[in-house]
This record gives C-alpha cells, sequence and structure tokens, in this order.
C-alpha cells in the first residue's frame, strides 16, 4: 500500500508542473514577435514529436511482452497509409482498429 | 475543410466535430488508467483529482508505474514531468496563432493543452490561413469541449469497474494509433516526412537517455532536418 501524502504530493506537483510547461510559450511570449528561424522549426514540431512517440510502442508493444507484432505493426502501416491519403484523424483511425481486430480475428 | 471567415460559432463547432474521431481512443484510454490507478491503491477521489487536474494520460500511467516499483518521490517527478516536456513545444507552436489572445484566456488555453487539441488546430490554422484570431481561439476551445469531458468520465468508469477490460480488445493500440491519427494528417511535404523519420530514428537510437529524454533529443534533430530539407529545396528551386 503507497503512503497517500506520497500519492497527493505527487499528484500536486505532477499537476502544478505539467501546467506550468504548457503554460510556458503560450503565457510569457505573449503576442512578442518570436525570430522567423524559431518559428520556421516550430512548424515542426508535431511531425518531430509524434512519430517518435510511436515507435517504441509498435517495436516493443507491452501487450506481447514486448516482441513484434504482426496484427499491430500492419494495422499501423494501414492506419498511417490511409490518415495520410485521406488527411483525416478519423479514417486513419478506423482504418487502424478495423485492421487489429480483423488481423487478431483471423490469426486467432 | 473550409472556414465560414465571417462566422466564429462554426469555428467552435468544427474544432468539436475534427476532435469526434478521439472519442474512440480517449475513452479506452480513460478507462484503462482509471482501472490501472485504482488497482495500484489510488482511492476514486485520487484518481479523479489526478486526471482532472494533470490531464496527461503517458505522463499519468509513467507516474504510476514508478509509484508501484517503489520509486522515490523526486525521481517519479522528474520522469513524469520529462514526459510532458514535449508539450512546452506545442506551447511555442501556438505562439503565432494564439499568442495575441488576452492572457486569461491564454492560461485557460495552457490547462487544455493536449496532444489532440494541438495537434487538430495547428492542421486547421494551416489550412486556413484566413482564419482570424476569434476563430482560432473558438477552434481550439471547440476541440478540448468535445474531449475533455470523455476523458474524465472514462476514467471514472475505469476506477469504478476496475481491471476486468480483457487483453482481446488489445487496448495497448489506443496510444499509438492515436498519435498516428493525429500525425497523419501533418504530413504536407517532403520536408515533413525527412522530419518524422529522423524523429522515429532518433527515439530509437536515443532511447536509453534517462528519464525519457531521447525523445526530445530526437525531436530537436528531426525539427532541424525538416527546416534544413525546406531550406535546400527552396535554394534548389531558386538556382533553376
Amino acid at each position: 500500500m503507497t503512503d497517500p501524502l506520497k500519492i497527493w504530493i505527487i499528484i500536486f506537483f505532477l499537476g502544478v508542473g505539467t501546467y506550468l510547461i504548457r503554460f510556458s510559450f503560450l503565457g510569457l511570449v505573449g503576442d512578442r514577435k518570436l525570430p522567423k528561424w524559431f518559428t520556421q522549426h516550430l512548424n515542426y514540431v508535431g511531425v518531430a514529436v509524434m512519430p517518435g512517440l510511436i515507435i517504441p510502442f509498435l517495436i516493443w508493444p507491452d501487450a506481447t511482452g514486448g516482441t513484434l507484432d504482426a496484427p499491430r505493426l500492419i494495422a499501423a502501416f494501414a492506419a498511417f497509409g490511409i490518415g495520410i491519403w485521406q488527411q483525416s484523424a478519423l479514417w486513419s483511425v478506423i482504418a487502424g482498429i478495423a485492421t487489429l481486430y480483423t488481423l487478431m480475428f483471423i490469426l486467432g | 475543410m473550409n472556414i465560414d471567415p465571417t462566422s466564429s460559432k462554426s469555428a467552435f463547432w468544427l474544432g468539436y466535430r475534427d476532435n469526434i474521431p478521439f472519442w474512440l481512443i480517449v475513452a479506452p484510454f480513460g478507462m484503462l488508467f482509471g482501472a490501472v490507478a485504482t488497482e495500484a491503491g489510488f482511492t476514486i477521489i485520487q484518481t479523479m483529482i489526478m486526471t482532472a487536474f494533470v490531464v496527461a494520460g503517458s505522463s499519468q500511467f509513467t507516474a504510476l508505474t514508478l509509484l508501484q516499483d517503489g520509486a522515490p518521490t523526486l525521481i517519479i517527478l522528474a520522469t513524469s514531468l520529462a514526459v510532458n516536456l514535449r508539450m512546452a513545444m506545442y506551447s511555442a507552436a501556438l505562439v503565432p496563432h494564439l499568442g495575441r489572445a488576452p492572457l486569461g484566456m491564454r492560461a485557460l488555453f495552457a490547462y487544455f493543452l493536449v496532444d489532440q487539441s494541438y495537434a487538430t488546430s495547428i492542421n486547421a490554422y494551416t489550412d486556413n490561413p484566413q482564419m482570424t484570431l476569434i476563430q482560432k481561439c473558438r477552434y481550439f476551445m471547440g476541440s478540448f469541449t468535445c474531449l475533455l469531458p470523455i476523458w474524465l468520465i472514462s476514467t471514472y468508469v475505469g476506477a469504478l469497474v476496475g481491471a476486468k477490460i480483457p487483453p482481446e480488445y488489445a487496448l495497448d493500440f489506443a496510444v499509438p494509433i492515436c498519435f498516428i491519427a493525429l500525425s497523419a494528417p501533418m504530413m504536407r511535404s517532403l520536408p515533413h516526412f525527412i522530419a518524422a523519420l529522423v524523429s522515429m530514428g532518433g527515439t530509437l537510437i536515443f532511447i536509453s537517455a534517462p528519464y525519457s529524454t531521447g525523445l526530445l533529443i530526437a525531436a530537436l534533430l528531426a525539427m532541424i532536418a525538416g527546416v534544413q530539407t525546406e531550406n535546400w529545396l527552396k535554394r534548389r528551386t531558386d538556382n533553376d
């Protein structure tokens, strides 16, 4: 059993810290002009962060004890391909879930 | 998608609508968090306060896992906060769009700055350069209004139901598919693809960096790669 005080301390500081991270630029920079080279790099924040977040989940999925899993890998490619083609998050999600469940059903 | 530049109400609903697909992801993820948290010895009150106050699922899971491993408080905080450092980049990326909003509103937006609200908003702003500041604010509000209630309710349900979600549902896939769906519409040009490849390669190379900072190193390299590719393409067309 974890000490309740420890739990509360973690909840409090994780909440405050996360808020300050989110507030940082948006709150403190406000309407001051950012240098052009800086904003040019910011255009790539999404594609620089999210693919990196995905890759460990695909190569070492917890659910399979950390070994490559064909249905998950193929479903990821389906979600990514359809998402780019349709420029749509909805179709990406549907393609990923449908592919994963179909393959898991077929392969048992 | 085109936004009527005279209407700010429709911008709110577009933000709302564009986030509906993520119900399919936020709901199972929230349930999973609720279940795992109560299993780890959190009361329902603690689970709900954490989920409403932090609103960042992956860092919450990180904190839970480390708590169960018996890690010291400072290590738990440093590691879980490092998971959220990417949001500083989101915060910076939104400055050119939302920086002129009043401070109180920006303080509110900061609370709701999650992967989904950042990604869907930045995509809409890029697709619709004619959007006004008010429309951009409304769109952002629409995006988090769509997801926050689902996140809270599903966490609560998960905490009540407990760890009874069968593994056949493959809920572990909710996280990767979420980020795939968020990043796929961002792949607009060759520099974006290059940045994505560097991001994935870099994460694997720096996978053992302390406090999961490998992702941040990879992200910085990926941004540089994207800009360099963009400049290189520009120079090539200029020379033609």
